[in-house]
Order: structure tokens, then C-alpha cells, then sequence
């Protein structure tokens, strides 16, 4: 019988069927772990007095806490330390290898798994986070979970799982210039909303995917969960197993082969069919960003600040209301006349190389708007030092960024990295939430290109809003001792 | 994990879609270590607005909330669960819920009960018109009453099972430990493992 990707992988996973309308016993291949989802669960496994069953099939970094300065010194916040010590002692307890801050494999969990070559195609994956989703552009099943099912996986390295249905995304064409993965998935979740994947798993297909590197593909599957899906996949191809290559885990020789010729199988059945199929024109994708507080609130950049009465639906229009009262924006404001305070680069979405290059490319040679804030923060201390060696940090500092260290820094606020009470931002992150960046900040979702363009011009702006632009900004004075710096240049009240 | 069949309590109106996550428990409070004591937690940024419907006497004892669709979506923090169970909700009634809370919930003895959403529709205007009305939610006949109206909801019929026998899913999943150990035997020796890798 005809098969989806997604079938595939899960087949080849099955330990057990359930009968009855029971789940499926699915093996996990790779259990990435954190600070703030773990705790709880390690704690169950010692009330219980059960070992982790596959130490050697976990592995743990630091991200949500960790700081992006001062990271020689013991974290200031007294919850924060504490949470980072618990994961320490835990991964010591039980026997798992785990990335410190200062390690060279630190960084965001989602950015260390593909870049040491544990995610590879055809694997189960899982983390308690939910945008697990990411390692999907591998051709994994990669599934968000929480800290019971944590516990679960570290018992028992199993899952319980009901079959998703299966809907198909196919995004053929060319992307317009200026256009980037990030533009493509805010259009897909702005399309089908962010309930629309309940239930599914996404497979992203099309002319326009398979151009795609694994940087951008990532971007892509990293999003899958803010439309509502429990996990997102690209078929692996050439590129995939190009990226995977080489890489500290990647299998080598004759295991390499067997890999290749496993992997080689792993795409959806010409035949087989999907619960849902939506179609997009990447000729129509333009630098798209959000002006609400879910991620399907978004337009594209040449759009203005819709109005609650523009929605049919009720609950749409509700939401619309609250949103444009908690964002501060009017109807009819063109959204590239929006200001905004501080730019974010960084995330479990944007802060690849890749990412980081893209911007660095926008921003060479000019300077930031002046009263905005730029903050780079790479997603692993692998990709700091890449970037580093290719000048990208001098880039960054000569416009008036701020270099940091890595982690999740502010998509999410639990580290000192907060937006204050009312500030704008403008974020290459995944959620435009409530408070999401800090108590009462304001958050627009855009790509590394829209991030740097709107840094340059101080309102959200597109590359094209700023190519004429000239490049000949002298390099701004920088300190060489970071400790000049305040710790953090802005207040940050939100904390406390 | 404490079992379910029926449950009676006030019920809270929340009209809003998409409650996401991070509006039911704000990620400074995931710093924690301990798996109770969230209840301070719980819309915690909502809370401080005296028109937040939990500030509202008659609805602060709540135990069953109606919300909007698309409940628990975002992060797959478990820590908003926690946050719902600490402050007394044993049932969330929605049309629509995030995939990952509702298995959190599953796993925690919350139900998450899925309603049509003219059904919430019907139960809000009744709990706004007549603060204090009692739901009561029967998880063997898969129904929610409300003052006049009974109306039947949607749960998958093994979580249902599991809620109802109190199923701690570990122990189950351990039943079967000869089929995982079966499995592993086969799988294939190209497969990553997270040991030393060569530099």
C-alpha cells in the first residue's frame, strides 16, 4: 500500500500496535533534554527508583536559562542557577552527556542535535519543547512533549501514540527577492491558522522546498507546531544527506552506505494520499510579518494594521480587538511605518549561520537606526564561533549590535533578555504571544532579512526598503572590555 | 494518577480563543523544580486586571473552565496543567485544544473535554447570565450538564480509559518491556547513539 513520509517513519518505530483504539508503542531514536521541562521528570524516575533505560540515546544542553553575557559568571538569578544546577546534578545521576554552558555543544537544544548529527533522517525524535518540530527537516519524526512524557521516554524510551493524520503543503516556484523561509511558514500558518495543523503531521513538498537548504528547512518545520501540528517534515534528499555528512554522529564507511540506501526510501509514495492537501505560489510570498499576538495574525509587509471588521468571524474579530489593544497599533497604519525599539536575532528558528549571514549581508557597512537595539544571539556556541571566524561578529558591532553568547535569550524572557513593559520588537523568534519577550512587550515575528532590514531603518522594512541605502558608515567604536557594558542595555523590569 | 468519572463544580466563562500557554502560566514561573505549587501562577498576568473573570467572587471557586477555541496551544509546558490542577480546575471544556496540552492533561488526570462551539456558546451565556451555575461532567456517559442542558463532548476512548481506571502510563508502557527489548535487537547499527562522539 502507498505510503506518506510520515507513515514510514512511524512504521519502522512501531514496538508494539494497539489494539482496541489503543495507541501505538513508538520507539525514540533520540531524547534531547533541557533545564526547565526535565526536573519534574527526573524527579518521578527516583520516586519510582527507575533508571533512564537508554542514557546513550540522551543528550542534554542548557538554553532557556542561560545567559548571553558574563557567561564565566555564576548566573545571577538565584531560580535560574538553581534550575541549571538541578540539570546538572540530574545528567550526572543518571548518566547522560550533557553541554554545559562554556562547552563548545552548548546552545539552543534545536540548533546542537542537527549540528552534532544525532538528528538524521528517518529517526524519532523528541524533547520537552514544543518546537521539537524543527528536526523534521531531516525526514525525523520530531514530536514536542511534555514532562511526563519526558519521564515516559527516560523509563522507557517509548512513546504512546495515537496515528496523526497526514496533511500535504506544496509550495512550488520561486521565492520573490528579499523573500526567505520565515516569509514561507508565517504565510502557511497565516493560511490555515494556527489550529489548522491540530492533529497532523505537515509535509512540506514543492519546487520551492526542495531549493531549499537544511537551514532554511528547519526555519520551516520549526513553525510547524505554531499552526497547531504536531510535527512538520521535509523528505530527505542530496542536500539532507549532504548536511548530515561529516558530522561528529553522522554514521561513517559501510554504516554510512547502509544509512544513504535506508534513507533513500524515505519519501511519500507517488499513490499515496494525505488527509488534507494546501498549495501555495511562492511567486506570492512576500516579506511577511505579524501584527498580532498569535503567529497566524500576520500580513504581508506591504499590507496596513487590519481592522477587527475585517474578520467574519466572531471570535476572530474578538481576537483581533484584544490584539490590536494589547500591540498598540491602529487600523490602517501601514505596517512598514510601524517603529519599532529593539530588533531580535536569534531562536530556535533564526539563529543558523545561514541566518546570521543573511543579516550580516544587510547591515555591512551601514549603521543601525539610532534609537534601535540590535541584539544578535547565535543559537549555539558553535555558530558564535563560525560566524566569528567569518567576521560576521565585527559586521554585527560595527553597525551598533550587541554580539551575545548563546541561547534562547529573549524569544522567550527567561533569562535576563526581556523586552520592558510597552517596547516594540521586531524578532526573527517563533511566538508573538502576550508577554511572550517580557511583561507587556510588543512582538512582530519577521526573518533574519526583515530583523536586519528594519535594524537599518528603525520601522519595519523589507531588504529592498534599504538596498538603495548607502554602505559606507564608518565602523562604530566598540569596547574591547565587555565588562564596560551594562549587563543589560535596556531596563528590564519585567522580572520582578 | 488520581482517577476521574464524574465531577461537579462551578463553571468560569473565559471567552477568548486562542489562550495560548504562555498566557495560562507566564515562563517565569518554569524555573521552578517542583512539579505543585503553581497555583499563584495560573493567568498570571491576566489576574492582575480586576475585570479578569477569575477576580470575580462568584466565579473564583470555579472548577470547570469554558474557554474559547484553540486552548492550550504554543509551548508544551506541562507547568500550565500544573497551574490549572493547583488553583482547583479539574475539567477545561473547549472546541478546539493545543495537540501536546491535551495529552499533558491526559497524563495528569485533568480532562480536556472537546464541546462544539455553539454548545459553548449555549454554557456561557448561561454562566454569565447566572454567575455560580454548577457543571457537571460525566466522563462514563461523556456528557456536561449545565442548569437546563446536557450536551455530549468528545474524549479519545483510551485516554478516557486511563482517566477513568487513574492508569499511570509508565507502568503500562513497562508491561511491555519484552517487546522494547525485542525491538532494540533490531534496530539498525547506523542509528546515532549520543556517546563520545570523534572529534
Amino acid at each position: 500500500m502507498p505510503r506518506t513520509l510520515a507513515e514510514k517513519v512511524w512504521a519502522d518505530h512501531v514496538v508494539s500496535l494497539g489494539e482496541d483504539g489503543a495507541p501505538d508503542l513508538i520507539y525514540i531514536d533520540l531524547h534531547l533534554v533541557h533545564e526547565v521541562t526535565s526536573p519534574q521528570a527526573f524527579d518521578g524516575l527516583r520516586l519510582a527508583g527507575r533508571p533512564v533505560r537508554r542514557p546513550d540515546l540522551t543528550i542534554a544542553t542548557e538554553d532557556h536559562n542561560t545567559p548571553t553575557w558574563d557567561i564565566d559568571k555564576p548566573i545571577a538569578e538565584p531560580t535560574s542557577r538553581t534550575q541549571i544546577e538541578t540539570l546538572r546534578k540530574n545528567t550526572e545521576e543518571f548518566g547522560i552527556r550533557l553541554h554545559s554552558l562554556g562547552d563548545a555543544d552548548q546552545g539552543i537544544v534545536h540548533v546542537v542535535g542537527p549540528q552534532l548529527g544525532l538528528t538524521q533522517p528517518g529517526t524519532t525524535v523528541v524533547c520537552g519543547d514544543s518546537h521539537t518540530s524543527t528536526h523534521g527537516a531531516f525526514g525525523a519524526l520530531a514530536l514536542g512533549i511534555g514532562t511526563s512524557e519526558v519521564e515516559h521516554v527516560l523509563a522507557t524510551q517509548t512513546l504512546s501514540l495515537k496515528a496523526f493524520k497526514t496533511m500535504s503543503i506544496t509550495v512550488d516556484g520561486d521565492l520573490p527577492e528579499g523573500s526567505s523561509a520565515k516569509d514561507i511558514i508565517l504565510a502557511i500558518i497565516a493560511k490555515i491558522g494556527t489550529g489548522g495543523g491540530q492533529g497532523y503531521v505537515l509535509e512540506y513538498r514543492g519546487s520551492a522546498i526542495r531549493q531549499l537548504s537544511m537551514e532554511a528547512r528547519m526555519t520551516i518545520c520549526n513553525m510547524s507546531i505554531e499552526a497547531g501540528a504536531r510535527a512538520g517534515m521535509v523528505a530527505p534528499d542530496e542536500t539532507t544527506f549532504e548536511y548530515v555528512k561529516g558530522r561528529p554522529h553522522a554514521p561513517e564507511g559501510e554504516d554510512w552506505d547502509a544509512a544513504v540506501e535506508y534513507w533513500k526510501t524515505l519519501y511519500t509514495d507517488e499513490d499515496a494520499t494525505f488527509d488534507r492537501e494546501v498549495v501555495l505560489k511562492a511567486e506570492d510570498i512576500e516579506p511577511f510579518v505579524t501584527w498580532g499576538t498569535n503567529p497566524g495574525q500576520g500580513l504581508p509587509l506591504s499590507a496596513s494594521v487590519p481592522s477587527p471588521d475585517d474578520f467574519a468571524d466572531e471570535n476572530d474579530k474578538a481576537s483581533a480587538a484584544n490584539a490590536l489593544a494589547y500591540m498598540g497599533l491602529t487600523p490602517g497604519t501601514p505596517l512598514r511605518e510601524i517603529e519599532v525599539d529593539t530588533v531580535f536575532l536569534g531562536s530556535c528558528t533564526n539563529s543558523r549561520i545561514e541566518d546570521l549571514r543573511a543579516a550580516a549581508e544587510v547591515v555591512q557597512g551601514r549603521k543601525k537606526a539610532e534609537n534601535v537595539r540590535f541584539m544578535v544571539v547565535p543559537g549555539s556556541a558553535k555558530v558564535r564561533l563560525q560566524a566569528e571566524a567569518e567576521g560576521l561578529d565585527a559586521i554585527f558591532k560595527d553597525f551598533g549590535g550587541e554580539w551575545r553568547f548563546a541561547g534562547c535569550s529573549m524569544c522567550l524572557g527567561m533569562n535576563p533578555d526581556q523586552l520592558a513593559d510597552g517596547e516594540r520588537c521586531a524578532s526573527t523568534s517563533n511566538r508573538n504571544f502576550e508577554g511572550r519577550q517580557g511583561k507587556g512587550g510588543r512582538t512582530h515575528l519577521v526573518s533574519p532579512l526583515v530583523a536586519a532590514a528594519t535594524a537599518v531603518r528603525g520601522t519595519l522594512s523589507s531588504p529592498g526598503d534599504v538596498k538603495d541605502l548607502p554602505r559606507d558608515a564608518a565602523p562604530a567604536p566598540w569596547p574591547e572590555e565587555r565588562a564596560t557594558l551594562p549587563l543589560t542595555p535596556t531596563p528590564t523590569s519585567a522580572n520582578a | 494518577m488520581e482517577a476521574f468519572s464524574t465531577h461537579t463544580g462551578i463553571g468560569v466563562p473565559l471567552r477568548r480563543s486562542n489562550i495560548d500557554t504562555d498566557q495560562i502560566i507566564p515562563a517565569k514561573f518554569l524555573k521552578r523544580v517542583t512539579r505543585t505549587g503553581f497555583e499563584d501562577a495560573l493567568f498570571y498576568r491576566w489576574r492582575t486586571n480586576d475585570e479578569f473573570v477569575l477576580n470575580d467572587p462568584d466565579f473564583a471557586q470555579g472548577s470547570v473552565l469554558v474557554a474559547g477555541p484553540d486552548f492550550g496551544t504554543g509551548s508544551s509546558r506541562e507547568h500550565a496543567v500544573w497551574a490549572l490542577k493547583d488553583y482547583g480546575f479539574r475539567v477545561v471544556l473547549s472546541s478546539r485544544f493545543g495537540d501536546i496540552f491535551r495529552g499533558n492533561s491526559g497524563k495528569e488526570g485533568l480532562l480536556a473535554a472537546q464541546l462544539e462551539q455553539d454548545d459553548i456558546e449555549l454554557i456561557w451565556k448561561i454562566l454569565e447570565n447566572h454567575p455560580g451555575t454548577p457543571i457537571t461532567v460525566d466522563l462514563n456517559e461523556k456528557t456536561v450538564t449545565c442548569d437546563s442542558i446536557t450536551v455530549s463532548f468528545q474524549i479519545d476512548d483510551y485516554t478516557r480509559w486511563r482517566l477513568l481506571e487513574g492508569f499511570d502510563d509508565i507502568s503500562l508502557t513497562l508491561a511491555k518491556e519484552a517487546d522494547i527489548a525485542e525491538f532494540e535487537t533490531k534496530r539498525p547499527g547506523f542509528k546515532p547513539t549520543t556517546l563520545p562522539a570523534k572529534v
